[in-house]
């Protein structure tokens, strides 16, 4: 590994935009007029076609692997229902020519060969557009669609992923185009072994882009090591310059250089042509995003029982929760709790804010920093300041409405912040590391057949 | 016209494998936009460990937006692949077409394509087993979600019914899956699964859960008996049968047999990549003679996929001589606008197998 100066991080000025298309959660919108199916093919090509026009450097596909239940039945309230994202990139790479895909793939219920080999495929359809979004899954509850099962400790997640990780890079520079061969990749680790001679050579851009979103120190860490991309969870301004502040630090610990990983917290936009109009769009958006039964259903998840007889524009529930850690919707991300704590806590505080169920649950659930609501304008001058001191190398929005949740942000953001010179007015390239500005890896021949890395930890 | 055959109008089809085209994504595409306004039905997509050849499902997925009535068929491996994950790409990949998907279901018989994923090697009627099982749970992943699931019912706040969702609970060998599939039902319902003749048979992969077998023989003089004794031995209710044909042709003023001399290394043993290790029979000769054998084996089976020796060589004279002779001799199906796979091989669409039960499981 290359050793670099321990150079101050230098702001590049620009920001770039990434889309997240969600198919689960709330925050997507189904009640609208204007809502468009979630399945069909028409609703990604649109969006990405759109996303296309306006520059984005990415389009971003979560992962489905259990469809998420709520008190121990299918979660009925939210979207749900998600393609398989390589199959989903793969067909969008035919209608799309410069945009990422960003697919997101867990290192628990897949095998390093395999993934590798499909990743470099898109790769290779895309012209050099692929990403690979690395998360790790480890609950039994998921496992149970899958014949590896939820064979891992928590604990254990990112030493798994990292020699996950590291056995797929293997597999990537296992090709030596010199002599038309590929080199055998042998890995017999703690929770899996992988014995291939890979089949694919390398893409226009060398490999596929590694983004990845874990927020813990071991997360970052590994990021810091392994990742090209944040996926961050720190939009607010000066959370993101502490998140730089650590990641830069972290990344040249790891021997690599200041700008080696680029930040894009996740990010919601509601933009108006006046600060009026923004401000009565989001209202809107809110009552849409989160309904009556939404807002009973997102307490009865930490209550543990059924909430149904509570008005969700009353006071939130005066009973106690019936479980000692909380039942979390499962599949959503929530993180456990001491049930009785929590709900004591959040009367409190509904109770000091004037709050509703429906208000409260709004709040809780809508991340307010993770929102840039204004005037094209407004949002256009707050994003400058992110760009000139280098806070974030970019945004990924998530789009609250699919297939035109885009249009104003293209139609209207961009060319504001085009006109301020911190936007790009043409993709930098064919590729995703081009346009992201990432150096293109150097083939770590020795590294193809060395020891693999859970030796080392 | 022989009427043994099932297809929609008693005709047959024409599938036209694309291994073999060189030259990436660019290639790809132009070569399923030949194969579409050539008037093949289908094309199909291999997937074996080979040198160069990018994950089939994918190269399928590629060609949906591309393709207004091409079928899409991929193969997928059932020995080493999750069942969950394969049967939400297949899924995927019938939205992605337009109800245009269909699945060759392969086992693969190679002890590297175990030690690549770190399983043990399965052989013999292993094979068969874990194709049963992944067809198996597919097939239910695909029911797990009734047509009417999504009801985006304002008034109740409702975006799906739950008692139109299903756990599959299947158990196998090894191991089980939970369910529901992460996608809706697919547009074509259940997409139609291909398999290899030899893993289909009582004890094997049962032929009530295929809708097509691939068939091979030693010699193309051979295949038509072939089909015949496939049906025989699959009994009355047998699922249509698709004839696996190399194709090698008179070409740019060579003759098939002076190209077999000078391109043996290139093209190797006949049918050495079958999908059940099988040797495909391969044809030598000209155009016209090839469309005698075409039809005599459409008179059998209900549809062929051809194996171009070269693709970009033998896919010329097809297109150019063999096509418009069967078209002109009423022997190939017509291609519907818009129609689905299961469409081209007269199959209804089916109800979801949870449609009846009771809600809520």
């Amino acid at each position: 590994m290359t050793q670099h100066s321990r150079a101050k991080y230098q702001p590049s000025g620009k920001l770039q935009f990434g889309i997240f298309f969600q198919g689960v959660n709330s925050g997507t919108i189904w009640k609208a007029a204007e809502s468009g199916s979630q399945t069909d093919f028409e609703s990604f090509r649109r969006i990405a076609q759109t996303a296309e026009r306006g520059l984005f450097a990415a389009f971003f596909l979560g992962e489905g692997l259990r469809l998420r239940e709520h008190l121990g039945r299918p979660h009925e309230l939210d979207v749900a229902g998600r393609p398989d994202a390589q199959a989903m990139l793969a067909a969008l790479a035919a209608v799309t020519s410069n945009i990422g895909l960003v697919a997101t793939q867990n290192t628990t219920y897949n095998d390093p060969a395999d993934l590798a080999h499909r990743l470099s495929s898109l790769d290779l359809l895309s012209g050099g557009r692929a990403a690979w979004n690395i998360v790790t899954t480890d609950n039994a509850w998921t496992g149970a669609n899958f014949r590896r099962g939820g064979y891992l400790d928590h604990a254990d997640r990112y030493t798994h992923a990292e020699a996950f990780v590291e056995t797929a890079k293997r597999i990537w520079d296992s090709h030596d185009p010199a002599a038309g061969q590929w080199q055998r990749v042998v890995h017999e680790g703690q929770h899996y072994t992988v014995d291939v001679t890979p089949r694919l050579p390398r893409s226009a851009q060398y490999r596929p882009v590694l983004f990845q979103a874990g927020d813990s120190p071991e997360g970052r860490n590994f990021a810091a090591r392994q990742a090209d991309v944040i996926f961050s969870a720190h939009p607010k301004l000066d959370d993101a310059l502490d998140f730089r502040r650590d990641i830069v630090e972290r990344t040249l610990d790891a021997g690599r250089g200041a700008s080696d990983v680029k930040i894009m917290p996740a990010s919601e936009f509601i933009l108006a042509a006046t600060p009026e109009e923004a401000r009565d769009k989001k209202a809107w958006v809110r009552s849409l995003q989160i309904g009556p039964q939404q807002a009973i259903a997102y307490l009865e998840q930490f209550w543990g029982r059924e909430l149904g007889e509570y008005d969700p524009d009353g006071p939130l529930p005066e009973i106690d929760p019936v479980v000692e850690e909380t039942s979390e919707t499962r599949g959503s991300g929530f993180h456990g709790a001491k049930a009785r704590q929590l709900a004591d806590q959040w009367r409190a505080e509904a109770k000091e804010k004037g709050l509703s169920i429906r208000q409260f649950v709004s709040a809780k659930t809508s991340r307010v920093d993770a929102t840039f609501n204004g005037s094209y304008s407004e949002v256009a001058d707050r994003l400058v300041e992110y760009a000139r001191t280098g806070a974030v190398d970019g945004f990924n929005i998530s789009p609250w409405l699919i297939p035109t949740g885009l249009d104003d942000i293209v139609n209207h953001l961009v060319p504001a912040l085009q006109e301020r010179g911190v936007y790009p007015t043409e993709y930098a390239g064919s590729t995703l590391r081009e346009n992201l500005g990432l150096a293109t890896p150097e083939r770590a021949e020795s590294a193809v057949g060395a020891a693999p890395s859970e030796a080392r930890v | 016209m022989g009427n043994t055959n099932n297809t929609a109008g008693g005709w047959g089809f024409l599938a036209l494998e694309l291994d073999g085209v060189a030259g990436g994504a660019s290639a790809l595409a132009a070569a399923v936009l030949a194969a579409e306004s050539a008037g093949f039905h289908a094309v199909t997509f291999s997937d074996s460990p080979a040198q160069g050849r990018l994950n089939a499902l994918q190269r399928a997925a590629f060609a949906g937006p591309l393709t207004r009535s091409l079928v899409l068929i991929p193969e997928v491996d059932t020995a080493y692949t999750e069942p969950f994950h394969a049967s939400t790409q297949l899924a995927s990949l019938d939205y992605v077409s337009g109800g245009r998907a269909g699945w060759i279901a392969t086992a693969e018989d190679n002890p590297a394509a175990a030690a690549a994923v770190g399983r043990s090697y399965v052989a013999g009627d292993g094979l068969a087993q874990e194709t049963a099982a992944s067809i198996e749970v597919s097939r239910r992943l695909w029911d797990s979600w009734e047509d009417d699931a999504v009801i985006q019912d304002v008034a109740s706040g409702r975006y799906l019914d739950a008692g139109k969702l299903h756990y599959v609970d299947f158990d196998g060998p090894g191991y089980s899956v939970k369910g529901p599939s992460i996608i809706p039902r697919p547009l074509q319902g259940q997409l139609p699964v291909l398999v290899p003749a030899s893993l289909v048979g009582s004890g094997l992969v049962e032929p009530s859960a295929v809708d097509a077998v691939l068939v091979s023989a030693p010699t193309a003089e051979l295949l038509a008996e072939e089909v015949r004794d496939v049906r025989d031995r699959l009994g009355g209710a047998s699922p249509a049968v698709v004839v696996e044909l190399d194709v090698v042709l008179d070409a740019r003023g060579q003759g098939a047999a002076q190209r077999l001399g000078d391109e043996s290394s290139a093209l190797g043993e006949p049918g050495s990549g079958g999908v059940d290790g099988a040797r495909r029979a391969r044809f030598a000769g000209s155009a016209a003679d090839l469309a005698d054998l075409l039809t005599e084996v459409l008179e059998v089976a209900d549809g062929v996929r051809l194996h171009p020796a070269r693709f970009d060589i033998d896919f010329e004279e097809l297109s150019r001589l063999v096509l418009p002779e069967l078209r002109r001799r009423g022997v190939l199906a017509p291609v519907p606008p818009d129609g689905t796979f299961r469409d081209l091989l007269g199959l209804e669409r089916p109800a979801s197998r949870y449609a009846a039960t009771a809600v809520g499981n």
